[in-house]
């Protein structure tokens, strides 16, 4: 395995593992995503899709395999895993606001700690991310006077309050209620427009066919299946992939 | 019966409350931040990474659970030497003294072995607090804190522990009602604490039922008071959110 890969990939995995126990959740994951390609990942639960996502920035330390982030091996020891980490915003299914701070506080806190910005720097940036979203009446509120929806938006604006290179989103509209995954899926769309490197983990298929350029069935711990959107939907080849498809497309 | 309950309050009302109660108090608020303190310090001691300092800790916090607080007292009692106390502590008594008291170095030391042994034992279920109220933090607080690339430091001071003191403030207030009362077993050493007070008076009167009850019901104000105020403050530390 030589160290370093042609960099037009922004994120390459290579025969990625991860067992937690006995339980070999993660069996062999190589995957390759170009800067400003937008990939979906679908799947049943259980399937690994989560951990393969919490391994692109390390919050899973997968016991083998390689992860390249601009041709850099960050499974080396030595690697600073912060640095990585501020160039990727992850957004979570139970959004994990910090409850103890003010909507803005939660975007100010990581860019200002890191020093990212300077305090002034990094409230301006806070109000325009929440203009953008619709929360800047917000500003000063706790978060735990939002709604879910509100809340996603918040978590999404915090992560991009780093600037980050490529956002990760796991199953982000799961835990809300119908009525708000709109929202929550505007913002996404608005940002990919924007050009913004993103891997989705979602059930949403809709938003899938219609904002991925690639789309992953990820099954038992394997990529079972990748293509476009059309292949993936349309055209599926894996008996799996049907199967699942069939059973949440009804 | 009412009768002399209200004679014996008359009478002897400022040895409870001056002397009595003054000392149940003190006694109790040194051991509940001093334990807080070492329960802190013990908890961290938990959660590191190195493996025999999890062991002290640990062996430290099942040892105190596990045995009775008044063989504790006893314990340490009989065993700080007086001089231990007196190195260490002595500027305490002597700043006592020059402030106007006229507690014995004696008593002064028998205070301290007392609160040695209170704030021992308090300081092993203090960390126990302590630890439950940072592991009660949703584990995604930490997650989502790492994944904005925030070290785990950072982390720990910015995001965990504000939210795990909300958790532990109210415990610990609870921590100070139990203390307040366990400290009556250190009336077995005649410390001078509401117990102790009531032996004494109990000794002067020849009445045992009415001084139980007059020390009785100011162990149910205090309590009560406390308890209500440490309810109404958890409530305002809820709403913050
Ligand atoms: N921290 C963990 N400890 C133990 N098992 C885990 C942990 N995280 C995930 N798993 C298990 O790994 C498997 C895959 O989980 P996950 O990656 O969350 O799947 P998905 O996101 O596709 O539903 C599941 O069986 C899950 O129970
Ligand atoms: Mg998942």
């Amino acid at each position: 395995m030589t160290d370093k890969t042609p960099v037009e990939y922004i994120i390459e995995t290579v025969d990625l593992h991860k067992s937690f126990g006995n339980l070999h959740v993660l069996k062999g994951v190589s995957e390759r995503v170009r800067p400003g390609e937008v990939v979906s990942i679908i799947g049943p639960s259980g399937g690994g899709k989560s951990t393969f996502l919490r391994c692109l920035n390390l919050l899973e330390i997968p016991e083998r395999g390689h992860i390249f982030i601009h041709g850099v091996d960050i499974t080396k020891k030595g690697v600073d895993v912060n640095l990585h980490r501020r160039k990727m915003g992850m957004v979570f299914q139970l959004f994990n606001v910090f409850p103890h701070l003010t909507v803005e506080q939660n975007i100010t806190l990581a860019p200002v700690l890191t020093k990212k910005s300077t305090e002034k720097e990094a409230k301006e940036a806070a109000r325009a991310l929440l203009s953008r979203v619709g929360l800047y009446d917000k500003l000063n509120e706790k978060p735990g006077r939002l709604s879910g929806g509100q809340k996603q938006r918040l978590a999404i604006v915090r992560a991009l309050a780093m600037e980050p290179e490529v956002m990760l989103f796991d199953e982000p509209t799961s835990a809300l209620d119908p009525e708000m995954v709109g929202e929550v899926l505007d913002v996404i769309r608005e940002l990919v427009h924007g050009g913004m490197t993103t891997v989705i983990v979602t059930h949403e298929m809709g938003f899938a066919k219609e904002v991925s350029n690639r789309v992953l069935f990820m099954d038992d711990g394997v990529i079972a299946e990748e293509g476009t959107p059309d292949q993936i939907f349309n055209n599926p080849r894996n008996p799996r992939t049907r199967e699942f498809l069939s059973k949440v497309l009804q | 019966m009412l009768e002399r309950i209200v004679i014996i309050w008359t009478g002897y009302w400022k040895m409870f409350l001056g002397e009595g109660l003054a000392i149940t108090l003190s006694l109790s608020a040194t051991t509940v931040v001093f334990g807080a303190i070492i329960g802190s310090a013990l908890a961290l001691m938990k959660m590191c990474r190195i493996l025999p300092v999890r062991w002290i800790a640990s062996a430290y916090i099942e040892v105190i659970r596990g045995t009775p607080m008044l063989l504790q007292l006893y314990f340490f009692y009989f065993m700080i030497p007086n001089s231990f106390v007196l190195t260490l502590f002595g500027w305490v008594h002597k700043l006592m003294i020059l402030f106007g008291s006229e507690v014995t170095q004696r008593d002064f030391v028998k205070f301290m072995c007392i609160a040695i042994a209170l704030i021992i034992n308090s300081s092993a279920y203090v960390s126990e607090v302590i630890r439950s109220g940072i592991q009660a933090v949703d584990r995604g607080q930490t997650e989502a804190s790492r994944s904005l690339g925030l070290s785990g430091k950072q982390t720990f001071f910015r995001i965990v522990l504000p939210q795990a003191v909300k958790n532990i403030l109210p415990a610990l207030g609870n921590e100070f009602v139990m203390i307040i009362k366990d400290t009556s077993l250190a009336s077995t050493f005649f410390i001078g604490d509401l117990m102790s007070v009531y032996n004494v008076v109990r000794g002067k009167t020849y009445l045992v039922m009415e001084p139980l009850i007059v020390v009785a019901a100011i162990y149910l104000v205090l309590t009560y008071v406390l308890s209500n105020l440490i309810a109404a403050w958890e409530r305002r530390l809820k709403k913050g959110d």
